[in-house]
């Protein structure tokens, strides 16, 4: 394999493990106002993700660090022009992140849980307004420069794409918040879920389809069937209560629609209104020498990071339970 | 003001707010699972309360170092798009090997420490402070890699048909002569913060009269942390001096005031100019105090602004190559004023509680209060200092910061991020002081052993 496809594919594996881990993240915040109807039940919700919210953010950070390095006009074109929606992102992200880490500390919550919905709303539901624009095209100059305005971004299209993460993430907050937690809270996660597989299935089959029939090619029908088929297998597990693999299929719907969306950009990266203008994984890369030199960081250390990251979760595999959390 | 103009002062104001937290979070890292492995060994309580509280603090500073992180990874493609495309080939390597390697350690190190009281062995709970300060330290060591080669560009040639840096040896960047002096000096500044910090709030402690022993055992501890720190940051900083003034003389010339090579050049103490006609009214100097530095001789000769200026019109064609001049002496000198000066208090500290002494008078509580913003200040200097006196360069000698911009972004976009930044980190700012207050005004807690007791799922 050319190292330009293989940095292609990490890219994608990094977003994908973002949109995994992170992906529930953003439900549970967007789900606490709902299934948090008291003090210690929101402070079990956002418990369930203490420990690992960060190390989850991490993988956008090397997404973007790793595109940076692999595929620096890639990283140029997107973030400049992109600029408005990203620094909308920017400013959830930090609200998000200041609020799980200050709530626990402060007298009061209230403040600290809207902060946390909406720094978890926004990106749940502007990642996907970026992608479907980055799969879709934009217009792009001659010198790979943004050539579009801020309304170009907020096409129907793209803001079904919007629409569909944001109904997938909460979705998987749901699946999550049933897996992690007891009593009422779990009762009302398993609800959420019955309520929320449906829409995501309608929803992101919607926008799946769309992107099929307008980009898609004859392999990325496979992963839209992949994703539905889980989609309804994280309903029918949740039914059955089997938390774990309704946990599972739902995480496994969330890598097919993202595989979908990278194996549909393929060879691109930027495709552009105008053909002649599009980045694509040879214009777009690093030389081969700084590639294999990443190839080597990359294939040493990710193992290594899976691992502990890996074991971070068996650490803390246990449900909680609300005293549990009332002393502290 | 045009695009340049607000994407620079946007830079200037994230990147210096988020190296307040920095070098907080580097030291505070250290000295915390410092006192967690003294817990660890002799099981005295104190050292638990002492980790438990200068751990709260230290999660508070840490929370704001992450999400002020998160917009510098994105900042370069946003604003500095050109100069993303330009330098990524080789810029972005350390960046990513930073990401990678050092932010998932201590990311999910850090959780597990937070989280994992009761979860870990002590020995394993032990291992996880550690990680998390390792992975700290790495970070630091990719990101100056990064910087340094804007300062001194080395293991690259230029592609003129990609018109692009493009990295030719990885080893060359990471053994960069730059990165080498530059990492020290920021991990021995880390700590001169960090020990001004530990110290000042534990005789805080002491003037209300609170736990007494312990806490002057954590300020004594914490002075000769700061102590240490400053002599290896003077050390580290001279190399510095003597490596910049080879690789960037007319960044040492600013610093000094020095308009025209010079032998027996004297090091300027306190001097007001004229930058327009190049030259100096007043200038009090410790004669042959910069040749003598500069070249280890009296008659050793230094490059002048002026100098420099002609030798580099001729090299790079006409242009004005001097930084604010203004700017790079007095944050040069400010910034070893304050750090010398926060040298001093620490040793002054440790000499005025020697052997059982516990000073009781105000002055004293309040100069190790201030005590704890003066590394603040020289942090903030030393990285003005070294940013502005590269101006006009982004990448020395290989690309300006006017050409670095973003050629599709506009002022108006720019405005608002500006905007929205500055009003958003000046919020959070004023939030974490509280934040900080609210819990060094709280102290520590009494400290059951936590192996066995219940979870503290907010730690
Ligand atoms: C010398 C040290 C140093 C310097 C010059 C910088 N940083 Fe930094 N950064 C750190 C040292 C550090 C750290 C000690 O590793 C932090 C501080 C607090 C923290 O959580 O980690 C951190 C956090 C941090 C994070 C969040 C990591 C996380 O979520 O755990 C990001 C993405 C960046 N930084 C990126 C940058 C970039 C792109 C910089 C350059 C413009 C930069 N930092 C300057
Ligand atoms: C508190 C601070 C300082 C101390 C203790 C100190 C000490 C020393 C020592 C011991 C040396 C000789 C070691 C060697 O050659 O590597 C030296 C050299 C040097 N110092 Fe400093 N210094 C200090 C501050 C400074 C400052 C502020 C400057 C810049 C203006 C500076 C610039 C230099 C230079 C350029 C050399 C190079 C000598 C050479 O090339 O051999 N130093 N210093
Ligand atoms: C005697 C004391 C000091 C000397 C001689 C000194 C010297 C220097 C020099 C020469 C630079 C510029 C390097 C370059 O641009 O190539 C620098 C930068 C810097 N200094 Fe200092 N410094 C001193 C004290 C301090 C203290 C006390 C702190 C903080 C607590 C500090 C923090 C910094 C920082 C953060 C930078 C920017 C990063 C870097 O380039 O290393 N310095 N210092």
């Amino acid at each position: 394999m050319e190292l330009t496809t293989v940095w292609f594919v990490l890219i994608a594996v990094l977003w994908t493990g973002y949109f995994v881990l992170e992906g529930f993240d953003f439900g549970v915040g967007i789900l606490l106002p709902v299934l948090g109807r008291t003090a210690s039940e929101r402070k079990m919700i956002v418990a369930g993700i203490g420990p690992v919210w960060d190390g989850n953010e991490v993988w956008l950070l090397v997404a973007g660090g790793a595109t940076f390095a692999a595929f620096p006009e890639w990283y140029a074109t997107l973030f400049s022009g992109f600029y408005l929606p990203l620094f909308v992102i920017l400013l959830a992200l930090i609200m998000r992140g200041v609020a799980l880490e200050y709530r626990g500390k402060s007298d009061g919550t209230r403040g600290w849980d809207r902060a946390f919905f909406w720094g978890s709303l926004g990106p749940a539901f502007l990642w996907g307004v970026a992608f479907a624009n980055i799969v879709r095209g934009v217009p792009l100059d001659a010198d790979h420069e943004y050539a579009g305005t801020l309304l170009t971004l907020l096409n129907p299209y793209a803001l079904l794409g919007g629409a569909a993460t944001l109904v997938l993430f909460t979705l998987h907050g749901a699946v999550f918040l049933a897996l992690k937690t007891t009593g009422q809270v779990r009762e009302r996660a398993g609800r959420a879920v019955r309520l929320l597989a449906p829409a995501a299935l309608v929803v992101g089959g919607a926008f799946l389809l769309v992107t099929q029939l307008v980009t898609g090619k004859p392999i990325t029908w496979l992963t839209v069937a992949l994703a539905a088929g889980a989609l309804a297998g994280a309903l029918a597990a949740t039914l059955r209560g089997r938390d774990g693999w309704a946990f599972a299929a739902n995480a496994v719907a969330i890598v097919a629609v993202t595989a979908t969306l990278f194996i549909c950009l393929w060879p691109n990266v930027m495709p552009a209104v105008d053909p002649a203008h599009s980045l694509t994984v040879h214009n777009a890369a690093s030389t081969p020498y700084t590639l294999t030199v990443m190839t080597w960081v990359a294939a040493i250390f990710t193992p290594v990071v899976l691992a502990y990251q890996a074991w971070t979760y068996w650490v803390f595999r246990k449900r909680l339970t609300q005293p549990q959390v009332e002393v502290s | 003001m045009d695009v340049l103009d607000l994407s620079r002062w946007q830079f200037g104001i994230t990147t210096v707010y988020h190296f307040l937290f920095v070098p907080l979070t580097i030291g505070l890292s250290v000295i915390v699972a410092g006192l967690q492995t003294a817990w660890y060994r002799t099981r005295n309580p104190d050292h638990l309360r002492l980790t438990r509280f200068f751990g709260k603090l230290f999660l508070i500073n840490f929370a704001m170092g992450v999400v002020t992180g998160i917009v510098q990874e994105f900042q370069f493609g946003m604003n500095w798009s050109a100069y993303s495309r330009f330098v990524g080939d080789v810029f972005g390597a350390p960046l990513a090997m930073e990401g990678l390697i050092a932010f998932f350690l201590e990311s999910t190190f850090l959780g597990l420490w937070i989280f994992g009281w009761d979860k870990l062995s002590p020995r394993l709970h032990l291992a996880a402070i550690w990680l998390a300060a390792l992975g700290t330290n790495i970070s630091a060591y990719f990101i100056l890699a990064a910087n340094s080669w804007m300062q001194h560009p080395v293991g690259y040639r230029l592609n003129p048909a990609g018109g692009r840096a493009e990295l030719t040896d990885i080893w060359a960047v990471l053994g960069n002569s730059t990165t080498l002096v530059t990492f020290p000096h920021v991990l021995f500044g880390a700590f001169v913060t960090a020990g001004a910090f530990v110290a000042g709030v534990s005789v805080w402690q002491l003037s209300r009269g609170r736990e007494v022993a312990m806490f002057r055992g954590s300020a004594r501890m914490a002075m000769v942390v700061t102590l240490v720190a400053a002599a290896g940051v003077a050390l580290s900083g001279h190399w510095q001096a003597q490596i910049m003034t080879e690789q960037q003389p007319m960044k040492m010339a600013a610093a000094e005031a020095l308009w025209d090579d010079e032998t027996s050049a004297g090091f300027s103490l306190f001097a007001v100019g004229d930058v327009e006609n190049g030259r100096n009214h007043v200038n009090v100097q410790i004669p042959y105090g910069l040749s003598l530095l500069a070249t280890n001789t009296t008659d050793g000769r230094v490059e002048g602004v002026n100098d420099i200026q002609s030798r580099y019109e001729a090299l790079y064609g006409p242009g004005d190559y001097r930084p604010v001049v203004g700017l790079a002496y007095w944050s040069f000198r400010l910034m070893i004023g304050f750090g010398v000066l926060a040298g001093l208090l620490a040793l002054a500290g440790l000499w005025l509680t020697r052997r059982g002494r516990l000073p009781s008078g105000r002055w004293f509580h309040r100069l190790a209060v201030a005590g704890i913003g003066l590394p603040f200040l020289a942090n903030s200097l030393g990285w003005i200092f070294t940013e502005m006196g590269r101006q006009p360069w982004t990448v020395f000698g290989v690309m300006r910061t006017a050409a670095a911009v973003s050629p599709g972004v506009d002022v108006t976009e720019v405005s608002i991020t500006l905007a929205g930044f500055t009003l958003v980190y000046a919020a959070l700012a004023v939030i974490e002081v509280r934040l900080l207050l609210k819990f060094i005004r709280i102290g520590p807690h009494e400290e059951t052993e936590p192996a066995g007791a219940v979870p503290a799922l907010t730690y």
